[in-house]
Order: structure tokens, then sequence, then C-alpha cells
């Protein structure tokens, strides 16, 4: 072993954190508001980062002593947060600006918030899991927060910190009581420790850790029973803000999620599989019968998220390479159907002032046609409706759980999937059916439509050309049973 | 000619029309008038496209013809394979036959968002050609399934007072029957680790198994079909659906449950099929005689012929599961009657709403006075739906009858009275409407047909006497095909009853 520390691995997360820090020093000293500049910093940083990624991705580098590992599974993972983040850290400029919120931090909180998702999905042992949780609950808070002056932004900014530290708190004590069953914390030793021909039977102890930790990692996600706090945050919060906690954040969670369920404890997969079947059955029904009443468009999102959570954790619960593969196959194609569909929510401005009723979207097809047929598209996609993306994302989850025999929960879920497309089905009745009542302003800057159309034409194209998601998903999957 | 890719052309042609009507912009009555006749000009270029999948059609052999195969998810066994055999090859006519018929018809009837109309009915025409010429499960699946967006946008949008209650219960029957046939999909992929229809074919699923995916399809095909008691939401649909949409309803959209009875559920679970024919029996006959009497009693006139598609769809069914040659044939030949005679009759509807804007019995009478070659076409095709001898509706009826008796003596007895009551509630909507006395005002400046429809009507007229006339045309491509479903068909249920007698 090198006395001196091989950084390559981590190259990207060393770029975040030196221009983040950069970033602050320039906000602190430059004479000007900076916030614009500095956004577009992060930007291109991440951009960047994208590309050091993927220079990266093939082999499985490690560091840190093993506590940090770059394989093609955390390459797949960061490319979709680094996206993600780019597009809403483009979402949010424009509103800055209209709304005179633009402060420097908050291009800088979003980059160390990407920077703990990072290290979220690379972490190979529960310490480097919780350092990069921790970074990212803890700008996430503050961004919650960030409208400062509103009450609803403030409140929303406390409930999320509250909840998130229990949760936190929850996980902790799981790992702890891992390690005192386990003697380690690394998840290779884990794997080993259950796996392979010296296997050695869990103790209940160790289980209970599991499931404390499987409690913890559940409210990150936002899985029913731990979703309380989603629809009050992504409504309280800034729009940027909200969209940028139904993407990046999600993502990050659910790909550690992943590699916890399937990497330390794949061996275990029986004992947390009826968890993980459960929570999900839980999520896909709270997801689409509450989100049926809904007023607020960022509530609904909120409940929509829920219920895709739930159909991820499906393809979870299946517990092989081809589930794994579902998973990353959805959330890739749940990212450009989240960004665009905020990307319209951000558009919802009536004589200057952001609206967030559903009822305001009516008669949308007839004031903005573009922008109403990208929303119904997204909302066909996300009510699963091929041929376009979000049912690719449906069918290779359920593929994978029927798989491994498991039919009620893909029937199940598959049911509730038509319960929520009649929520989605409203949108666009609601924009297509109803007249005008008052039409939104004109649009809204060059970031706006390149989002939206991005995410369209993923949306659309994606059953025509499947096939480099598909392989890279695969591939990725791959990787964490490759032990 | 033969190297072509037909069957994509004819798919994925559509699609470019609908492009290039996107592209167009300028004023509201130019962008309407262009895109009227983008729409009319590649739906007819369609039909002509669709009509060398014919000529390049091998009548002789029952294998699926005129196939292309393209890998399409990685990873797995699911590829793009399209082919058409005598069965489906008529179903891609009747589409690309019905569109241009329906775009014509919605000049003058449709006048707002003129562009979004025409774009959802080159979609839907993808869609539903898609669907037939589809040799793969999930292909299939997803042409199936992507139907029902821009039927869901025609009806919300251009339909009635209560469009919105329409669509979303089409919509949401519609895919909740489809969700678990999906399920069971992956579940027979899982099984024979193929998604090819043809291999599907020739795959023997475990009998047990195949009880439970018959009735995942079934959910799906009998929404679809409309069979009793899942048809509610067909009257509610047609009578809120703008003409066209009607058209393309009955007339095809409808056949896609029957098309997918003939296409999975009897090849594919012949056992199950064998176990479940009483029960699709007793539902086609309660649907014949139970929407035929509901039917005598409508006073909407869509609602009327709405009921009377749920019964002549019995009439498909019982056919169909009555697994002798005429059956299948007749119900063939039924659906491809129905698909043109209902769909003229939704056109006799649409003429008369376009001029008056309703669709109440009670408000017409004595049309014939003013309105002869009206009075003409609607005659015809009122008879050709009771099934009068020298119209296409008689071949098919007349078939399913001569099939199933064959079967089951009691079954053909229960289905005739249908003809009789199809006879009632047919003729008594042509008497109230076309004759008596013209004593309402507003009716007494009604014009006849203009040149514009009698161009839509003519080619159905043609086909349908053609059809009644000489069904050899039409019944000689599908002969092998059938002979081969039914001879799979009694293979598999001698090898069923070989095993349970081994057994013992």
């Amino acid at each position: 072993m090198n006395a001196t520390i091989d950084l390559i691995p981590a190259l990207p997360e060393v770029i975040m954190a030196v221009v983040a820090m950069g970033l602050l020093m320039l906000g602190v000293f430059a004479k000007s508001d900076t916030t614009k500049p500095a956004t577009i910093i992060v930007i291109l940083t991440l951009v960047a980062c994208v590309l050091v990624t993927w220079g990266l991705g093939g082999e499985k580098l490690s560091t840190f002593g093993g506590m940090f590992v770059l394989d093609g599974f955390a390459v797949f993972a960061k490319v979709m947060i680094l996206v993600a983040s780019a597009f809403t850290a483009a979402m949010s400029m424009n509103y800055l600006e209209k709304e005179k919120l633009g402060r420097f931090e908050y291009p800088v909180l979003i980059m160390f918030a990407t920077l703990g998702m990072m290290m979220m999905v690379s972490a190979n042992d529960f310490l480097s899991l919780y350092l990069g949780l921790e970074l990212q609950s803890l700008s996430l808070y503050v961004l919650a927060a960030y409208h400062r002056d509103s009450a609803r932004a403030t409140e929303a900014g406390i409930k999320y910190f509250v909840l998130g530290a229990l949760a936190s708190g929850l996980l902790l004590y799981g790992v702890s009581l891992v390690y005192g069953f386990a003697g380690t914390t690394s998840f290779d030793g884990i794997a080993k420790l259950f796996g392979g021909e010296h296997a050695v039977h869990p103790h209940l102890g160790f289980i209970v850790g599991l499931v404390f930790i499987l409690a913890g990692l559940s409210f990150k996600i936002s899985a029913v029973p731990f979703h309380m706090w989603t629809p009050d945050v992504y409504e309280g919060a800034p729009t940027p803000v909200t969209s940028f906690f139904a993407v990046a954040p999600k993502i990050a969670a659910l790909m550690l999620f992943t590699r916890v369920m399937v990497g330390p404890f794949g061996e275990m997969a029986d004992q947390w599989r009826q968890v993980v079947a459960f929570i999900a059955i839980m999520s896909m029904f709270v997801g689409s019968f509450a989100a049926i009443v809904q007023t607020n468009i960022k509530r609904l999102m909120a409940y929509s998220s829920i219920g895709h959570v739930g159909f991820i954790l499906v393809g979870i619960a299946a517990g092989t390479a081809d589930g794994v593969q579902g998973v990353l196959i959805y959330l890739a194609i749940y990212l450009f159907m989240n960004i665009g569909a905020f990307a319209v929510i951000l558009c919802m401005r009536q004589k200057g002032r952001l609206v967030e009723g559903i009822e305001d979207l009516a008669g949308l097809s007839k004031t903005h046609p573009l922008m109403a047929t990208v929303m119904a598209i997204l909302m066909f996609s996300m009510a699963g409706i091929p041929p376009l993306a979000g049912f690719w994302g449906k069918f290779y989850v359920f593929k994978a759980a029927v798989d491994q025999g498991l039919f009620a929960l893909a029937v199940i879920g598959i049911l509730t999937s038509v319960v929520s497309a009649y929520y989605y089905l409203r949108i666009i009745k609601i924009m297509y059916f109803d007249e005008v009542v008052e039409t939104f302003d004109r649009l809204h800057g060059g970031a706006m439509t390149l989002v939206m159309g991005v995410s369209t034409a993923v949306v659309l194209l994606f059953t025509l050309v499947p096939g480099p998601l598909l392989v890279s998903a695969k591939a990725a999957a791959a990787v964490l049973f490759a032990q | 000619m033969t190297d072509w890719p037909l069957l994509s052309l004819t798919t994925f042609l559509p699609l470019v029309g609908a492009l290039f009507i996107l592209a167009i912009r300028g004023e509201a009555q130019v962008v309407a008038r262009n895109a009227r006749n983008v729409a009319l000009l590649t739906s007819v270029a369609t039909f002509v496209v669709s009509l060398f999948i014919l000529s390049g059609f091998d009548p002789a052999s029952a294998d699926f013809q005129l196939k292309e195969s393209t890998t399409w998810l990685p990873g797995t066994a699911i590829a793009y394979t399209m082919g058409v055999d005598g069965i489906s090859v008529w179903f891609v006519l009747l589409s690309t036959f019905l569109t241009p018929i329906c775009i014509l018809s919605s000049i003058g009837a449709v006048e707002t968002r003129v562009k979004e109309y025409m774009i959802s009915f080159l979609i839907l025409e993808t869609m539903m050609v898609g669907m037939f010429c589809a040799l793969d499960m999930v292909l299939f699946y997803v042409f199936f399934e992507g139907v029902l967006i821009p039927m869901f946008i025609i009806i919300g949008v251009w339909g009635g007072q209560r469009r919105v209650y329409a669509a979303f219960k089409l919509f949401l029957y519609t895919l909740a029957g489809s969700v678990l046939m999906l399920i069971a999909m992956l579940a027979m992929y899982f099984d024979a680790h193929t998604t090819d229809i043809p291999t599907l074919m020739a795959h023997a699923f475990d009998g047990r198994m195949q009880l439970w995916l018959w009735l995942a399809f079934f959910a799906s095909f009998a929404v679809k079909v409309p069979m009793w008691p899942v048809h509610t939401w067909l009257p509610d649909a047609h009578v809120e659906a703008p003409t066209a949409g009607s058209v393309i309803l009955a007339g095809v959209l409808l056949k896609m449950g029957a098309y997918g009875f003939i296409r999975f559920s009897v090849p594919m679970f012949p056992i199950a099929s064998e176990y479940f024919t009483p029960l699709i029996y007793t539902l086609s006959i309660v649907a014949v005689i139970y929407t035929s009497l509901v039917a005598l009693v409508q006073d909407d006139m869509k609602k009327l012929i709405a009921y009377s598609s749920i019964a002549h769809m019995g009439y498909v069914t019982i056919g169909i599961f009555s697994m002798t040659t005429q059956g299948v044939e007749g119900a063939m030949y039924q659906m491809l009657s129905h698909g043109i005679v209902s769909g003229a009759l939704f056109l006799c509807v649409g003429v008369v709403y376009d001029r008056m804007h309703t669709r109440e019995i009670a408000r017409y009478g004595g049309l014939v006075e003013r309105m002869p070659k009206y009075a003409a076409v609607f005659m015809l095709m009122t008879m050709a739906s009771v099934g009068l001898p020298g119209t296409s509706g008689f071949v098919g009826e007349f078939l399913v009858l001569l099939g199933v008796f064959q079967v089951n003596s009691w079954v053909a007895f229960f289905a005739a009275t249908g003809l009789v009551l199809g006879a009632c509630y047919a003729l008594y909507l042509y008497r109230r409407v076309v004759f008596g006395k013209l004593t309402r005002e507003d009716l007494k400046s009604i014009m006849d047909l203009s040149p514009r429809e009698v161009a839509m009507f003519a080619p159905m007229i043609v086909l349908v006497i053609w059809m009644g006339v000489y069904p050899n045309t039409f019944l000689e491509p599908m002969h092998a095909s059938v002979a081969k479903l039914i001879d799979n068909f009694e293979l598999a249920k001698a090898a069923a009853n070989g095993l349970s007698v081994a057994a013992r």
C-alpha cells in the first residue's frame, strides 16, 4: 500500500470541492453580486466533471483505504447526478433573478450537495456513506429554507432538518449495531463475512441494525412510511430547489440504497426483501391515491415522486442484476421526465408571479401550445404509457419482479400505476380540455426551452434508440454482482 | 418492390406526415387547410402503400410474410419484428382504408385546432397499423397501448358535452385491462425465453399456467372488444367522440380485442381457450341479446349504433371460439364488414349531426324528402348491418352461425335471435329518421350529400356490395392461415387429452 493517497478515483470530487471553496472566497471578497457568474461556473464545473467521471470509468478503482470506490455503477450514478444538478442549476438562474433571491451561496450549496451525493454513491464503507449523506443533507436543509423571508420556506427547512436529523440518527444507530455484531463497517468486509465458504449466520442484532439502516435510507428516498416530509418540503421550498430535491438527491439515495442492499447485505436478501416489498407497495399506494386530491402541482409532484420510488423499489426487491438494471433505467428516465416537468412548472408565471395551482394550467394548450405538448408528453410518460420512455422504466422493474416470481408485487404495482395514470391524465385534461382562465407570461429564457426540449426528446426518442442506455445500465448493474 | 420494408413503411408513413403538419406555420386558416391536405395526402399514400402489401402477399401460404426484423432492446430477446399473415393483413388494410375516410369526414366538422387533430389521427394510424403488423409481443403491447394516447386526446378535445368523462373512462378501463396482460407477457417471456409471436405459438405452456395467462389476456381483450359486462365505456366513448373518432373506434379499435384473441389467446393457450369457451359463449350471447334490447330503446342515434356494435362483436367472439373453419372465417369477415358498415353508419349520423347539431332521433323524420341520396346510403348500410343477403353483413353472420351450429346448436339458436333483434332496432332507427312526414321547420332546408360526402361514402358502398356478392376475394387469403390456426388448436387439444389419458 502506498503512503500517499491516490486521489485519481476521487478526481471529480476534488475538483468540485476546490471550485466550491473558491467560489465561496469569490463571493465573500467580490464587490458586486456574483450569483450569476458563480452559477455559470458551477454548471461548467458539473459538465466538466461528467467528462472526467466518464473518462475515469471502466476499471474498478478504490482509494482511501477501500472506503471510496469508483466502479461502473458509481460512474453511472454520478453522471446522472451531475446532469441533474447541472440542469437544475441552469433552471434556477432565471428564477433567482426574477424573484430577486440571488445570493452567491445558492450555487455553492448546490455544488456541495452534489459533492455529497457523489460521495454517497461511491461509498464503500458505512462511515464514508454517512459522511457523504450528511454533506448532502446539510446543504439541502439550507437550500430548503433558502428563501428566508418566506414563512413557508423556513417551515419546510425546519421540518426537513428535524426529520432528516432523526433519520440520520436511525441510520447511525443501525450502523453502530452492524459494527457491533459484524466487527466491520466496510461493505466488502460485511459481504465477505456472510457470503462465500465461511459464511456466518447473521445474528439477530445484526438484522435489527439492517432494519434501522433501511429505515434511515427510506427516509432519504421518501418511501412510505417515512415520506411525511416530502409534500411539505416540496411545496414550501422555492421551486428550483424543489426541482433539485426531486431528482439528484433521489437518484443518489436510491443508488446508495441499491448498493447497500445488494452489496454488503446481498446475502441477506431473504431478510430484507419483504421489508423492501412492503415499503414499495405502501409507496405505490400512497403515491397514487394521495396524489388524486392534490391541487398544488408541487405537492402533486411530491406524491408522484413517492409513487415512482415505489416502482423503483420493486426493482430493488427483485434483488437481481436484472432488477438493478431496471432501477438504473428507471432512474435515468425519471431524471429527464422530472426535470422537464419542473421546467414547465417554473414557467408557470402570471403577471410576473409564480403560480402553483394545477387549475392554473387551464387551457395551456391554447395559450402556450408547445409547453402544453411538452407537459402532456411528460405526463403520459410518467403514467407509463408506451411508446414513451416512462413505460420502459416500469417494464424493466416489473420484468425483474416477475422473473423472481414476485407476482403479487407486480400485479399490485401495475394496478396502482393505473390509478396514478388518473392524476397525470387530469393535468392533461386541464391543459387540453378546459378553457383558458388566465394566461401565463411569455417565456422565460433559453435555458428553460433547452431543458424542456432535451427532456422531451429523450422521452420521445428512447423507444427508437433504447440501446445505449440499456447496455450501459446492464454493465453498471453487473458490476455490483461481479464478486 | 418486394425488398422494401413495406410494413414499416405503412406503419411509419403517417408519422412522417404528422411531422410535416407539425412544421406548418402561418395564419390559422392557412394552417388548417394545409394540415387537412397533408393529412389526406399522407393517409391516401399510406393506403396505396398498403395495397402493395396485399399484392406482395402469397395467399397460399399460412406463414407470416413480408417479415422484417431488427434488434431493438439489447440484452433481451425482444426485437422489432414485423410480419403479416392472412389474418392480420386484412386489419392493416382496414385501418389504412378507414383513416383517409375519417380525415375526409372531419373537413367541415372539425374547425378548431385542426392541426392537432390531424396529427392525432396520423399518430393513431401509425399505432393501429403497427399493432396489426407486430410479430413481437412487446412491440405489439407498445402499439396496443399507444393507441390510447391519441384516442384520449381526440375524444377529450373535440368531443361532445361529457367528453372528459368519456375520455377518462375509455383510458382507464382499457389501461386497467392491458396492464394485467403486460404481467402475463412477462411471465410468458420467462417461460419461453422469447417474445417472438410465431415461436410462442409453437411453445406449449403448462396447463395451469395457461389458465392464468388466458385470464390476464382476457382482461385486456374483453375490455377492448368489448364484451358484456365490461362494455360500458363504449357507448360513452362513442357518443362523446367526434364522428371520425367514432368511425375509428368502431372500425378498428374494437377489432384489436378480437384480433388479440385470434393472435394470442387461441393459438398460445389452446387448453385454456377450450376450458373457457363456455364463458365466452355465455358472455357473447348475453351481449348479443341484451345490447340489442338496449339498442332498441335508445333515443340517441350514436348510442344506438354503439350498442349494435357490441352485439355484432358478440358474433365475432362466438365465431372465434367455435374453432371451426366457418366460425373463425365468419368472425374475421364479420369484423371487416362491421368495420366498414358501422363506420359508415357513424358517418351517416355525422352527416346529419353536422347540419342539425343533434343526434336525438326524435328531432329527425322524413329526411328522405330532402335527402334522397342520403336516404339511399343510409338504407344500404342499415341493411348491411341487419345482414341482408347481398351485403357484407350477411356473409359474416351466416358463416359464424354455420360454424357454431356444428359445435353447439343452442349457442347458434340464441345468437340467431340477435339477428331478429338487430333487424328490429336498425329498421326502427331508419324508419324514425328517414321515413315519415317532414314536419320540423328546420329540417325543411336541410341539404343532401355534398360531393365530399359522396366521395367519402362511395368506396364504402362499393366494398359493402363487393363483400356481399363475391366474398371469395376476401376469404381466400384467409384460408391457409385460419386452417393452420385450427389445426394447431386441434393438435394441442389432442396432445393435452392424450397426456391426461396417459396420466390415468
